[in-house]
């Protein structure tokens, strides 16, 4: 059984990847398993400068999910490069890492400052955050924005670019034809979706921030249906998101069109999940009469 | 080394109001310290809770957590028997460096759900013949838990907000008529009690432990920061940098 898949600057030896924002720089889920068992990882998100985030409580657990408004938090792209990414370099595991700004000359500058790292295999470019005032959600949610930062970052980037896309819009064929113009090498999606929660007892939001991502298998009709309608749309590669928590749930996301998958809440319930994800999946394709990762690609579309 | 361990729950009794003494079975259990925490994996939940190590049995291998019902979460923890079995990360967090520290007399001031990794370091400090004072705030009496097992280890004052038992008020009035002449006070609490103690200790080392909504528990998600103190633009993790921190490194907000 073959889970090996390919992708623009992306040889895989399995689909499965943990997603941006949920893995860390990978240290800390290193001491749980072997971090070659991946086929690739999303590392957090990168801004120039170091940013600080939204205050707290920055999460909040829901039905099938969880929000959060940790609002990029991160040490800045050059401490990422200099004492983040080279950790990774003792795995056989590709790293894509993942790029935000609030105006395009930031998104420009961070990923000409990847071009200096020797440990980066590819880009993502997040124009999807929904937890940032300035800059990261017009990107996402404005088709020439959109196709506007996405030619910027693929001139200055000597990888390919994969392109995150938010599911807080109404036209998601729109906005994946918008960043296939500007040059995407693919596209990577769902985002997190807007949302909120309120305390009864306090009588208000219990983030700080008010408004949060959601996350988590509540999220993963929506993330199916969108891939779905890309897929048919058009011809890039996809890596789906979202609420992935079994080997079953891979498969639905290759049927619907994903080339490959990234995993985030999931890692929190158990940081074991993409490891247990990985070892299930030969048998899961095997049960529903696939012969690889490859061969189940899109099938959910030929009935 | 961090681990996710099946534990197998050897006692689950209720101690007071809304509130259980959990001992589970683990292999980790000695080189869990005292602050540290577990975080427990619950069927209904996408999120694990944190709950911090109230005491170790070394010789037998386990460990005990005090909780209490606080909301659904904790409302699934308070149903388990002995002989069920948990999902638990273990050992989470940083711990008192008490080797590190020149101690003869500790302050202990603990406050509600925050009493309980206290009492393992009170225990501790005993092993080591530090002496120890203790200074415990309740809502009421219905929710006092352990005030003899803190008395065995050392001097220990009881406070409820409603003056239901102990003396009424909060564990602040207690320690402004105690005696000055401890070299470190150790607290655990909600955030205000925490201000409050840290405020009104000032002139004293101190180390307090923090809470904090956690999505990850073990350092990648940064949902559970808190500011530094010497440089607010810069945070520290209370999951993985504490839940213990020295009572000037971090801003309580
Ligand atoms: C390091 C640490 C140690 C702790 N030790 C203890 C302990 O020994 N005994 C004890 O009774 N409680 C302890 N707590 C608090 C305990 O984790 C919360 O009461 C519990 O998570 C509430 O969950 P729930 O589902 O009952 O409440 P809900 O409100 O239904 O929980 C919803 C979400 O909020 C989170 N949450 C709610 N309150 C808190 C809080 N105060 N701190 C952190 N997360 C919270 C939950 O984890 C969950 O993700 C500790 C918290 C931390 C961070
Ligand atoms: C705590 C948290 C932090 C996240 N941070 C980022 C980030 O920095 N960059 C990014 O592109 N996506 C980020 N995401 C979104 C995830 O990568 C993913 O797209 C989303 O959570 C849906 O997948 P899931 O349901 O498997 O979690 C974050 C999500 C969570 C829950
Ligand atoms: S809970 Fe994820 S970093 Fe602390």
């Amino acid at each position: 059984m073959s889970l090996s898949t390919k992708m623009p600057g992306l040889t895989l030896k399995n689909p499965v990847m943990p997603a941006s924002g949920c893995f860390g720089f990978g240290k800390e889920y290193s001491q749980f398993f072997d971090l070659n068992e991946l086929g690739a990882i999303i590392v957090k998100a990168a801004t120039r400068e170091a940013r600080y985030g939204n205050p707290t409580p920055r999460v909040a657990e829901t039905a099938s999910g969880m929000l959060n408004a940790i609002g990029l938090q991160n040490p800045g792209v050059e401490k990422i490069i200099d004492e983040e990414l080279p950790f990774l370099r003792q795995f056989d595991t590709p790293v894509i890492a993942n790029v935000a700004g609030s105006t395009v000359e930031e998104y420009e500058h961070v990923t000409k400052a990847l071009n200096r790292s020797e440990d980066v295999s590819a880009l993502e470019l997040n124009i999807s955050c929904p937890n940032v005032k300035e800059g990261g959600v017009q990107f996402g949610t404005d088709p020439e924005l959109a196709k506007e930062v996405t030619y910027a970052v693929k001139q200055a980037s000597n990888y390919p670019v994969y392109v995150k896309l938010s599911p807080n819009v109404a036209n998601i064929i729109g906005m994946a034809k918008a960043v296939a113009d500007g040059g995407a090498d693919g596209i990577s999606m769902i985002n997190t979706l807007t949302g909120m929660q309120i305390n009864l007892k306090q009588r208000k939001p219990i983030i700080a921030n008010k408004t949060g991502g959601l996350s988590g298998p509540a999220v993963k009709p929506i993330a199916i249906r969108m891939i779905y309608e890309v897929r048919q749309a058009l011809d890039l590669p996809i890596i789906g998101i979202g609420g992935i928590v079994t080997a079953e749930d891979v498969v639905e996301y290759l049927l619907a069109g994903a080339n490959a998958v990234a995993v985030g809440t999931a890692n929190f319930q158990n940081p074991l999940a993409c490891p247990e994800i990985i070892q299930a999946l030969p048998d899961v394709l095997n049960k529903y009469g696939f012969e690889s990762v490859e061969d189940a690609i899109g099938k959910g579309h030929e009935a | 080394m961090i681990t996710k361990q099946l534990l197998q729950i050897i006692s689950h009794v209720q101690i007071a109001e809304d509130t259980f003494e959990v001992v589970l079975q683990s292999s980790l259990a000695k080189e869990l310290k005292p602050g540290q925490f577990v975080h427990i994996a619950l069927k209904n939940h996408m999120l694990r809770r944190p709950v911090s190590v109230a005491g170790i049995d070394k010789e037998n291998n386990n460990f005990t957590i005090i909780f209490k019902i606080f909301g659904e979460g904790t409302r699934e923890l308070s149903q388990f028997r002995a002989g069920d079995a948990l999902d638990v990360i273990l050992p989470c967090g940083s711990y008192y460096p008490l080797d590190d520290l020149q101690l003869d007399h500790a302050l202990i001031v603990g406050g509600g759900i925050g009493v309980p990794p206290l009492y393992y370091l009170a225990k501790t400090l005993k092993e080591k013949g530090v002496k120890v004072t203790s200074v415990l705030g309740f809502q009421n009496k219905d929710q006092v838990f352990y005030e003899e097992k803190f008395q065995l280890l050392g001097d220990t004052h009881i406070a409820t907000n409603d003056g239901s038992y102990g003396s009424q008020g909060f564990v602040t009035d207690i320690i402004s008529g105690l005696p000055d002449a401890f070299d470190y006070y150790f607290s655990c609490g909600p955030t205000p009690m925490l201000k409050a103690v840290t405020n009104q200790l000032e002139a004293h080392n101190g180390y307090i432990s923090l809470e904090e909504r956690m999505g990850c528990g073990v350092g990648t998600c940064y949902a559970c920061v808190v500011p530094s103190k010497t440089d607010p633009t810069k945070s520290k993790k209370i999951c993985k940098d504490g839940p213990v921190f020295a009572a000037n490194e971090v801003l309580l907000t």
